[in-house]
């Protein structure tokens, strides 16, 4: 069979036809995913990044329900400005816990890769309530509801156990305490922060929504966006280390 | 009677599918029993109701229809056309309910109280709505309607399958159902353009087989020894999509009575996955599969072969190879390894190619026939959205260059060219196939007026001239400030004060979309009446008879 | 897989990789220009005018 005569029969048959296009179209995909993971170079070595703890994870849910990243990225690009503006650029190592990724892709709001700790538990919440309140130029809309609704936390050990079949390193402690957890690090000085602190390193545990009678959705969005960005220690950080 | 009834039998095809939908009728009740939020009780038992529908549909339909339906009458292919009616109808629904929320969404960034402070519509949520109902609703249909339609009239055959062409299109728009609910109500899975959750993804999963193999079926049936090119790329399109959403949905859901689940890749793996996944969609989803409408109802409509098609084979085997690579130049700068950017931004630039191969394919069809422009506002249509395809593919290339990346990415430049792309070349190209089809569906001999396609034409195309100018001034105009240096050394501008100097750009987007909008109430106007109102279909023909 | 057994994969890829590429790409050419599949493609481009 002359090579001619072979190409007539890709074309004739349909058969054919499918499986040249998932040949055509698999060598892109392959050579650009898989390399990533198993180069160990793709994510950076660095001390400090830790799982969610159960609020900030349930913080994390909330914040994608209402589809934050649809104006705000969480992706430091290593440019002058971006650097001066929002903090040191952002590293693979600091979302390789993140289950979706949420580095987003429009910055209509500013980007808050690094926003944890720059404004105080109450600003967010007037923040969260009435935006213009604090920025009057904005154009974020109001999340009232957040504060008035309480967070759903009952089965949020559901949640970190599928985590961990995916590899994330949550302890049997971990997931046995999940529920209790929440109410420990969304209450202000309570007894049992010491071993929420042995599990989550450097969790910070307080009433984020000012409302101690109850834990709201904006205590768990709040206590999330206070950890982004802050668990690498850059000033012990290497970057010449990590080039890739 | 009694005969009829004796000499037809229920097809397995219709017990079976009846058998399935009964069954997942009552797994829908007891997953609605059972749901942890309400959202998810409610989506459990639309599916529920769906079912139900769904066995009724096939019992009365058993009783209603022919013994058997001949391949053939009288020689000629009996096409299979009321799925292609159905998808066209609500193609056009879906249009302009996708039209109008975008432009809702965009009046709301330029006044944020018509968010009310309500978490339905606020604009977190509406976004997404807006993007899956004109990419997968309105998109999705114009694509499953021309799909069905070409497939016949090339391969000369009736569409493979009985109840299976019905089950893909009424099956899809149930998912676009349970999919912009599901924002509305806040289920998402966050992933631009992937939003709706595992079960709609499941469902998807089993519409979109059924697509595949009706399109294939249909192919292996033809009497035609050729597979025209059109279905090359339709097929590429149903392929790689169902390649896509598997990859990019791997997830597992917390429980069969939790709509949430978790993605199996997490963080920069999740990126890459991502947008291979979401720049696909755009090359297959939104250009491979409105290729193959334009090298169908172009050549048909101005009555002349395609221009080379030597050189649509070389443009089908150039695009489908190069596009898959094109994703990382969304990840630009970003924490994924500078080697995948690189070949990112290459291959995105090579593109540019065979892109412009297919546009120059498409336009040049018309050669020797160009008058055709001036009094054929349908066919006009069409070669104008090859040139706007041949323009957001030339700009596309430019922005995946690392350093108009720079100040492109994250800002409004990228919105305008994406409408481009999607208001001009997509938005376009599927007006035109729908103006061809609804008279050649519905047996009509013409449009009920040529003159209100002009009016859509011009007012439509004004909209997105305003759109796309408003959108590169405020897009350039903000990646300016963020990196603007006082003399002495600072930062110029504040994050809040480039949001401000959004506001007239936000507005003149506004303006352009609300004419966007009107276009296609004239269009959903003009092919209303085409249907219901043949007598004035005649009257108007009956000066020239 | 180690970095280096990757770093001589992608080496390969990267020369061999083009090669074999680009002579897919010149396949392709060969094979919509021959001149001989003039008629068949003429053909086949009539196909949607052809219609009933």
């Amino acid at each position: 069979m002359s090579v001619w005569a072979r190409h007539a029969v890709l074309e004739k048959n349909s058969i054919f036809l499918v499986i040249g296009i998932l040949i055509v179209i698999a060598i892109g995909g392959l050579v650009e995913i898989v390399p990533l993971f198993y180069l160990k170079s793709t994510i950076e070595k660095v001390d400090g990044v830790r799982p969610y703890t159960p609020l900030e994870l349930a913080g994390r849910n909330i914040y994608v329900r209402e589809g934050c990243y649809n104006c705000h990225s969480q992706m430091i690009r290593p440019l002058r400005d971006e650097v001066e503006r929002y903090g040191h650029y952002s590293l693979a190592a600091e979302s390789m816990y993140d289950r979706p990724f949420q580095w987003g892709s429009k910055r209509t709001g500013p980007d808050l890769a690094r926003v944890g700790g720059k404004y105080s538990d109450e600003w967010h919440r007037d923040h969260l309530r009435a935006p213009k309140s604090v920025v009057p130029g904005t154009v974020m809309p109001a999340y009232p509801w957040l504060e008035q609704t309480e967070l759903a936390y009952a089965r949020i050990a559901d949640d970190l156990k599928v985590h961990a079949a995916l590899g994330v390193p949550y302890t049997g402690e971990m997931i046995e305490n999940a529920a209790a957890d929440v109410r420990v690090q969304a209450t202000t000085d309570h007894p049992d922060a010491e071993s929420l602190a042995k599990r989550y390193s450097k969790a910070q545990a307080r009433d984020f929504d000012g409302d101690p009678r109850r834990i709201t959705e904006a205590d768990a969005l709040i206590a999330y966006l206070q950890l982004l960005g802050t668990q690498v220690n850059f000033k012990l950080y290497d970057d010449k280390a990590n080039i890739r | 009677m009694n005969q009829a009834a004796r000499s037809k039998s229920m097809t397995i095809g219709e017990g079976g599918t009846a058998a399935a939908f009964a069954i997942l009728a009552f797994l829908s009740l007891i997953i609605a029993a059972k749901a942890y939020t309400a959202e998810y009780a409610f989506h459990a038992y639309l599916f529920a109701a769906g079912s139900i529908a769904a066995v009724f549909a096939i019992i009365d339909r058993y009783y209603s229809r022919p013994a058997q339906t001949p391949l053939t009458i009288d020689g000629k292919p009996n096409y299979n056309m009321g799925p292609v009616k159905f998808a066209t109808a609500i193609a056009m629904f879906w249009g302009i309910a996708g039209f109008t929320i975008g432009l809702w969404a965009a009046l709301e960034l330029a006044f944020p109280v018509l968010n009310f402070d309500l978490p339905w519509i606020s604009f977190g949520r509406l976004r997404p709505l807006h993007t899956s109902a004109v990419i997968f609703a309105f998109g999705g249909n114009v694509l499953l309607a021309t799909s069905f339609y070409v497939v016949q009239r090339t391969s000369r055959a009736r569409l493979a399958g009985d109840i299976a062409p019905w089950f893909v299109v009424l099956g899809y728009n149930f998912f676009i159902v349970i999919a912009g609910t599901g924002y509305l109500l806040g289920i998402t899975q966050s992933k631009e353009y992937a939003e709706p959750e595992w079960y709609a993804d499941l469902w998807l999963t089993v519409v979109w087989v059924v697509y595949f193999l009706v399109y294939l079926g249909t192919i292996m049936r033809r009497t035609e020894p050729h597979i025209y090119v059109a279905n090359w790329f339709y097929l590429a399109f149903i392929v790689t999509i169902a390649v896509l959403h598997l990859g990019n949905n791997a997830a597992i859901p917390v429980s069969l009575f939790s709509p949430k689940s978790y993605i199996v890749w997490s963080g920069v793996q999740d990126a890459m996955v991502q947008w291979w996944y979401g720049h696909n969609a755009v090359g297959f989803f939104l250009t491979a599969g409105f290729l193959g409408i334009m090298y169908y109802f172009i050549p048909k409509r101005a009555n002349r072969p395609v221009y080379s098609y030597r050189l649509s084979i070389i443009h089908f085997w150039a695009l489908v190879f190069l596009y898959i690579w094109a994703g990382p130049h969304h990840l630009h700068y970003t924490a994924l390894p500078d080697w995948a950017q690189t070949l990112g931004m290459t291959f995105s630039i090579m593109l540019w190619m065979p892109s412009w191969g297919g546009m120059i394919n498409g336009i040049m069809t018309l050669s020797g026939a160009w008058d055709k422009l001036r009094t054929d506002p349908v066919l006009r249509m069409l070669v104008v959205s090859v040139a706007f395809y041949g323009m957001s593919t030339f700009e596309g290339p430019m922005m995946s260059v690392k350093v108009v990346n720079s100040l492109s990415h994250y800002t409004d430049w990228t919105i305008g060219h994406v409408h481009s792309g999607a208001l001009g070349w997509v938005g376009y190209v599927s007006f035109g196939a729908m103006y061809c089809l609804v008279p050649w569906l519905w047996n009509r001999e013409r449009l009920y007026s040529d003159k209100l396609v002009n009016w859509h034409f011009w007012i439509s195309t004004i909209g997105i001239v305003l759109y796309i100018t408003a959108m590169w001034v405020s897009g350039i105009l903000q990646g300016l400030m963020w990196r603007a240096y006082t003399s002495l050394g600072f930062l110029e501008y504040s994050f809040i004060e480039t949001v401000e100097a959004m506001h007239p750009f936000y507005v003149i987007r506004a303006m352009g979309g609300a004419l966007f909008v009107i276009g296609a109430l004239l269009m959903a106007y003009n092919l209303w009446k085409t249907v219901n109102e043949p007598a004035a279909v005649r009257v108007a023909l009956a000066p020239a008879e | 897989m180690t970095d280096s057994s990757y770093r001589a994969l992608a080496e390969f890829a990267q020369t061999w990789g083009l090669v074999y590429f680009f002579g897919v790409f010149v396949l392709v050419l060969v094979y919509a220009l021959w001149p001989s599949r003039q008629k068949k493609f003429d053909e086949a481009a009539r196909m949607p005018l052809r219609e009933d």
